[in-house]
């Protein structure tokens, strides 16, 4: 069964399929630009200790993004 | 004709624009190395024609200072080499198709393309060159495969017809098409990689990681002076000094600015204050071999991809000082010099984050050169003394941060960094990158402390130094319990803090006065090369605020050290 959470409440190493980025103009363009985007699958990797960043694997690249921007990430993940 | 270099950051634009010109850039493995542009010429057709390398970019709309900065380059381009990452083709596309659509003259060299052959990387270049319709050259710009078809092939360069509607869509089909990876096992880099960003492992690994760093910076540094500088200056400069002293007579106006004073008939070399014995001894002996210590150690840190994952570590702290994890990264930089400190504050996104960075900074954060001789005046008295002066700039860092982040409207924007791939040091490149930094050093920095030591000279001749200390008596002495001489020290740090710090040495200050004077000449006002570079960088509005901080922190921190230090 499939079910959609925040990307931040992932378990690390779990596969997420983006689904939705619930973000402005601004952060959308952003991820877009560091390859996450709706369709994708990426990886939660770690999360930092008192909601700091989260570091999310895409496509083999890593990437460190804010506990806010990464909450704004929702994915699909099989349960 | 002008050739412009552009890609994602941390690409390798600026090692294969030092493949094309023979500049020499400094590079690292972080993102955000490069924020200014540097020109450059090479040979093209005959003829010579410029190439600049612009900050590392995702794409043309831009999100910092420093991109800012490489999307304004685009228009006065005639011809693009779009740097892209082999390792990561999707990410880089994005860039390229912006680039495609400038209508500019085009050429694609695929950086990175070694590392890609490591990951299971494979690319069909005859497709993508078919595909977007300009030429596609792999490379490998640290060690130089691929250059000589890159610039073979410039000619070739041209707007492509290729268009497209989605852009995204397109990327992916594109990559589909194109691009072959084939799975392979984790590396044990890579398991490093992923324990040095996990708390439980990443932090015990960040500490040790900047404990050896700073063993390591102190044992090369007190090394090279004791087995080298300081015996070649006591064994063979001093007998020529004294030779010299005595050939001018001992004393008068032009041994008092080439020699100095001696002291007990000898030369001491942090107090002379000549031109030929402190002036020298200074910028090579007590401050030189710290600086080639650092930037060896900087220069393995930079290029082994660890600042960004300290980055991630230290975020949620620094998010308490108004920025966020790669606000370190100007304060690194800035203990080598506050000069570059302040140009790479340019990685933040916000003018807010940019003003608390370079202020904290240029306050707090002392240059290796003042670092130098700060551990060579109060290092004898071991943690009381170094552990005092470094803890109370470290107070102040914090506490200032905390205080501006409070005040200042608005609030420190997120962290968003690639974290590269660990690679091995190229040991070429970290040699080449230390001896720039040591020359710039050579170069801008002795002069600037000869100047220092002969108007020191001046100063005191004309009895200015002594006329300045009355004046200021009642803060010096009276606020801070430092002798009124002191006042020649700050008038001097605004040239040089190295020098500064080397005045003191002849006040025979007590403990709690090397002290409070140390902290002081470290945060009361910068150095005329930073005070210049955060002028342009911050802009005299802000500038002026920064000041105004320096001088009222200065005041009360002088008078608390004064009151809380024992006597």
């Amino acid at each position: 069964m499939t079910v959609r959470i925040p990307l931040v409440n992932a378990y690390p190493g779990e596969p997420c399929r983006v689904v939705q980025i619930q973000g402005g103009y601004g952060l959308i363009r952003r991820l877009y630009a560091l390859g996450i985007r709706e369709g994708k699958v990426i990886r939660k990797l770690t999360t930092q200790f008192m909601r700091g960043p989260v570091v999310i694997d895409v496509g083999g690249a890593q990437v460190a993004i804010g506990f806010g921007m990464a909450s704004k990430i929702i994915v699909e993940v099989n349960r | 004709m002008r050739i412009l270099l552009m890609g994602s950051p941390n690409v390798g634009k600026s090692v294969i624009f030092t493949r094309l010109t023979g500049v020499n850039v400094i590079t690292s493995n972080y993102p955000g190395t490069t924020v200014e542009y540097t020109k450059g010429t090479m040979r093209y057709r005959g003829e010579p024609v410029e190439v600049v390398d612009a900050p590392g970019t995702y794409s043309l709309d831009p999100t910092s200072r420093a991109e800012e900065v490489a999307v304004a380059m685009v228009k006065n381009a005639d011809l693009i080499i779009n740097v892209v990452d082999a390792t990561n083709l999707e990410r880089s596309l994005n860039l390229t198709l912006d680039l495609i659509r400038t209508g500019k003259p085009l050429i694609i060299a695929l950086n990175l393309w070694d590392e890609a052959k490591h990951k299971g990387i494979k690319i069909d270049v005859k497709q993508l060159e078919e595909i977007l319709d300009v030429p596609c050259v792999p490379t490998c710009a640290v060690t130089g495969e691929g250059i000589k078809e890159l610039v073979s092939r410039l000619d070739e360069a041209r707007p492509s017809e290729f268009t497209y509607q989605d852009k995204w869509e397109t990327i992916g089909q594109i990559v589909s098409q194109v691009q072959q990876v084939t799975h392979r096992h984790h590396t044990a880099w890579e398991r490093l990689a992923d324990a040095s960003v996990r708390p439980f492992t990443g932090i015990p690994i960040a500490l040790i990681v900047l404990y050896l760093s700073f063993r390591l910076i102190r044992l090369i540094g007190e090394s090279l002076i004791s087995f080298v500088f300081d015996p070649l200056f006591e064994r063979l400069w001093a007998p020529l000094m004294l030779k010299l002293s005595a050939l001018l007579g001992g004393s008068g106006l032009l041994h008092g600015i080439l020699i100095g004073e001696l002291i007990d008939g000898k030369i001491k070399f942090m107090e002379s204050m000549g031109l030929l014995t402190t002036g020298l001894y200074v910028p090579f002996a007590a401050v030189l071999p710290y600086i080639f210590a650092f930037y060896l150690v900087l220069s393995l840190l930079e290029d082994s991809g660890y600042l960004p994952r300290l980055a991630v570590l230290m975020d949620t702290f620094m998010h308490r000082l108004g920025l966020h994890g790669l606000g370190i990264i100007p304060m690194l930089l800035g203990l080598g010099c506050n000069v570059p400190g302040s140009l790479s504050t340019r990685i933040l996104e916000t003018r807010r984050e940019r003003f608390i960075a370079a202020t904290i900074m240029a306050i707090a954060v002392p240059c290796m050169a003042q670092i130098a001789m700060i551990v060579g005046l109060v290092g004898k008295y071991g943690a009381k003394g170094l552990g005092t002066v470094f803890g109370t700039l470290f107070i102040i860092w914090v506490g200032l941060g905390a205080l501006l982040n409070r005040i200042l409207k608005g609030e420190s924007p997120e962290i968003f960094v690639d974290i590269p791939p660990y690679r091995v040091p190229y040991m070429k490149a970290v040699a080449k990158k230390v001896w720039m930094r040591v020359k710039w050093f050579l170069k801008e920095a002795v002069p600037f402390v000869l100047l220092g030591v002969f108007i020191v000279n001046v100063l005191y001749t004309l009895g200015i130094i002594q006329l300045m200390g009355r004046l200021a008596a009642p803060i010096v002495t009276g606020l801070f319990g430092l002798p009124k001489e002191t006042v020649g020290a700050l008038l001097i740090g605004f040239l040089r803090k190295d020098v500064a710090v080397g005045m003191l040495v002849p006040l025979g200050l007590t403990l709690r006065q090397l002290i409070i004077a140390s902290v002081i000449l470290a945060i009361y006002f910068p150095c005329v090369a930073t005070f210049t570079t955060l002028a342009r960088e911050l802009g005299l509005k802000d500038m002026l605020k920064s000041v105004a901080i320096m001088i009222t922190l200065t005041i009360i921190v002088g008078t608390l050290l004064n009151l809380i230090l024992p006597r």
